[in-house]
């Protein structure tokens, strides 16, 4: 499958493993990536609440830009933030042919349009998966299967609220997906209180007592109810709960130590893919007991 | 009739007893609603069991309650739907969240809802005596706090906010969106005192972590954080409050960042966020350098991680058609209303016609 894909600018920066890991594992589920390495920052919410026509204007330039790799089946991302940011964008562009003619003019000069269309899509990795490659093919291709790996889900809300514009009325399951990804990985996903919820990141610089109760608190929840590991489909997710974990402790008074996986590592892990190739090395909270149990895996099979 | 098992969280502070949940099975059809239920296992089974409501059709707000975890009118959801999203076969039904409970399903609206709402003056403060008839005010500029003006109070909010959750003192969604509905009021002449008050407020407009809970919740579509998101808007580009909380600065930094690169900058976004949205102020500010000393340890375990390399931090490229960027930029910032689609008026499934779009703020 050809997809035009938007990593964002997390998984090129802070969070370089993720963009490593996707490369890796893209290949295993038949996937060809086209980096859109023209396309702009989503504005992750912060230049929608600047100025609306603006950031309608940018996202609408990376779907156009999308529309025109030859072939693409649609449009592929790897964070929450860039899902929700551009949903958010291409809800307003959708809903009104005058707004939208006017947007893009915006993009004229460059011989850019946005097309609305039924059929184009622009979906994060993990709705992709269930959707489009289908986890029926996901669990073909697993050689590794991630027995006893007890993982908690952390969805990242900009995926999963609100879900009137998220598409859920057409895939009312889109908030159970990492749940059933993690199962077709062979792991066993773990329930806790903070799956849903709110990692804290967009006010690290606003508040950062409020950001960081909030990671710390989730993630000590996860350790309370059995996990190994949390996986998230979201870098910005990942930046709160794995960068800034050591910082989040003193909140809730207590060691975490709790690994926080990219999606995209944990499906390279299943796909048999090296710790080293999916970055797992290049975390701030440790992966070592993670690694130790899918090495056991090994010597066990 | 189908059957329903509804399980309730109870409790009475008299009683001396903690909080238990139990079990009521109810006959009623699948159209009825929990509220019925719940009314229905008061008169046949406990009398006891304890509820505040009032109109029954999703206008006095009253009945905000869980159900199955999501906040919700009860009077408003249906047992056929909320038996769908169940537990164990059962619909579960608690007290909303972030406020204290009196007993069973009555939380202490005064103590945290009302207390807020209160917080933002939620009247009118227009300037010298009032004109002798009506105010006059154009439609179009009333676009925008129609939204706000729709709040029931019903609290669902408020008890679904994730950033009251971890903050009791933040002002919270519901007040928030009240004072937007004044903020955005042509009559008002407090504005700018509407806002850097609730600007500098470290639990005010920078506490909301853009989360959509209440957003999902609200059973008006009110969408308090886009109100909230509303307010940071006329704070910064409007009135240029330049904040304690690095609201401004983060902004700032962020929007500006786009336009030079394209993509984010994370190393630049954090200084430039504390420096009002400069780079030079950031390492002459004392409030900005204190707490970027206190983010030295982060970027040493991000280097040390092998997360972030040296170059990655310093050296940020532009994209290759930078200057598309800047154009548009140029574009959308030298006009002097900011274009807004309010998808409240044109519904999301707006169709093909012309919509609502208003032109908000004032540049100044």
């Amino acid at each position: 499958m050809k997809l035009a894909y938007w990593p964002g600018c997390v998984s090129r920066g802070f969070t370089p493993e993720l963009h490593g890991a996707m490369a890796a594992v893209a290949p295993k589920l038949g996937l060809e990536l086209v980096e859109l390495d023209r396309a702009n920052c989503c504005g992750a919410g912060v230049i929608a609440e600047h100025n609306q026509e603006l950031v309608d204007a940018l996202n609408a330039r990376t779907f156009a830009l999308a529309q025109k790799v030859d072939g693409a089946a649609g449009m592929m991302n790897i964070c929450s933030t860039c899902q929700g940011a551009q949903s958010e964008c291409q809800e307003r562009l959708d809903a009104d042919a005058a707004y939208r003619t006017h947007i893009n003019e915006h993009l004229e000069p460059e011989g850019l349009e946005y097309e609305k269309g039924g059929a184009w899509w622009n979906k994060n990795f993990l709705w992709l998966l269930v959707e489009e490659i289908g986890l029926d093919v996901l669990r073909e291709r697993v050689v590794r299967p991630l027995d006893g790996l007890r993982v908690g889900p952390f969805y990242g809300c900009y995926i999963v609220r609100p879900t009137r514009r998220l598409g859920f009325d057409f895939y009312p399951d889109r908030d159970r997906y990492l749940e059933q990804v993690i199962e077709a990985c062979g792991a066993e996903p773990v329930a806790y209180a903070g799956s849903h919820k709110c990692c804290g990141f967009p006010v690290i610089t606003l508040n950062r007592e409020t950001s960081l109760r909030q990671a710390g608190r989730h993630m000590a929840d996860a350790l309370d109810a059995g996990a190994d590991c949390v996986v998230t489909p979201c870098p910005l997710c990942h930046l709160n709960l794995d960068l800034q974990q050591p910082e989040a402790q003193p909140f809730v008074e207590r060691d975490l130590g709790m690994p926080v996986l990219h999606l995209p590592q944990l499906v390279g892990l299943a796909l048999g893919l090296d710790v080293k190739a999916l970055g797992l090395h290049r975390h701030v909270v440790k992966t070592d007991a993670v690694q130790d149990k899918v090495a056991a895996l090994a010597a066990a099979a | 009739m189908p059957d329903y098992t509804l399980k309730i969280r109870r409790f009475d502070p008299e009683s001396g007893r903690p909080a238990y949940w139990q079990e009521f099975g109810v006959d009623l059809p699948e159209e009825r609603s929990v509220l019925d239920a719940i009314l229905r296992a008061k008169d046949e089974q406990d009398g006891s069991l304890s509820i505040r409501c009032s109109c029954q059709a999703a206008i006095c707000g009253s009945c905000g309650v869980r159900i199955n975890g999501m906040s919700r009118l009860a009077c408003n959801t249906k047992l056929s739907e909320a038996a769908e999203d169940g537990r164990n076969g059962a619909i579960v039904v608690e007290p909303m969240g972030n406020m204290p409970v009196i007993k069973d399903l009555i939380v202490d609206m005064d103590a945290v809802h009302w207390k807020k709402v209160q917080r933002v003056v939620p009247w009118l403060l227009p300037e010298g005596d009032p004109p002798a008839r009506e105010y006059i005010v154009d439609p179009e500029s009333m676009i925008d706090v129609t939204q706000s003006m729709a709040c029931i109070h019903c609290g669902a909010c408020v008890s679904a906010c994730l950033s009251l959750e971890v903050d009791p003192e933040f002002i919270g969604p519901a007040a928030l969106a009240k004072a937007y509905r004044f903020v955005g009021d042509p009559r008002d002449a407090h504005t700018e005192d509407r806002l850097l008050d609730l600007a500098e407020d470290p639990h005010g407009i920078y506490d909301c972590t853009h989360c959509f809970a209440c957003v999902e919740v609200c059973p008006k579509d009110v969408a308090p954080m886009d109100q909230i998101m509303r307010l940071r808007r006329r704070a910064t580009a409007d009135y240029g409050i330049k904040d304690q909380n690095n609201g401004y600065g983060h902004e700032k930094a962020f929007t500006d960042l786009i336009e030079k690169y394209g993509t984010l900058s994370e190393a630049q976004l954090l200084p430039k966020s504390y420096g009002d949205g400069s780079l030079i102020r950031a390492q002459v500010k004392p409030a900005a350098l204190k707490e970027l000393g206190a983010k030295f340890p982060t970027v040493i375990r991000g280097l040390t991680s092998g997360k972030v390399s040296p170059k990655t931090a310093l050296l940020h490229h532009k994209l290759q058609d930078q200057d598309q960027i800047r154009r548009i930029y140029e574009e959308v910032e030298s006009k002097e209303d900011r274009l807004e689609l309010n998808l409240y008026i044109v519904g999301e499934s707006g169709g093909e016609e012309e919509g609502a779009t208003s032109e908000g703020g004032q540049e100044e």
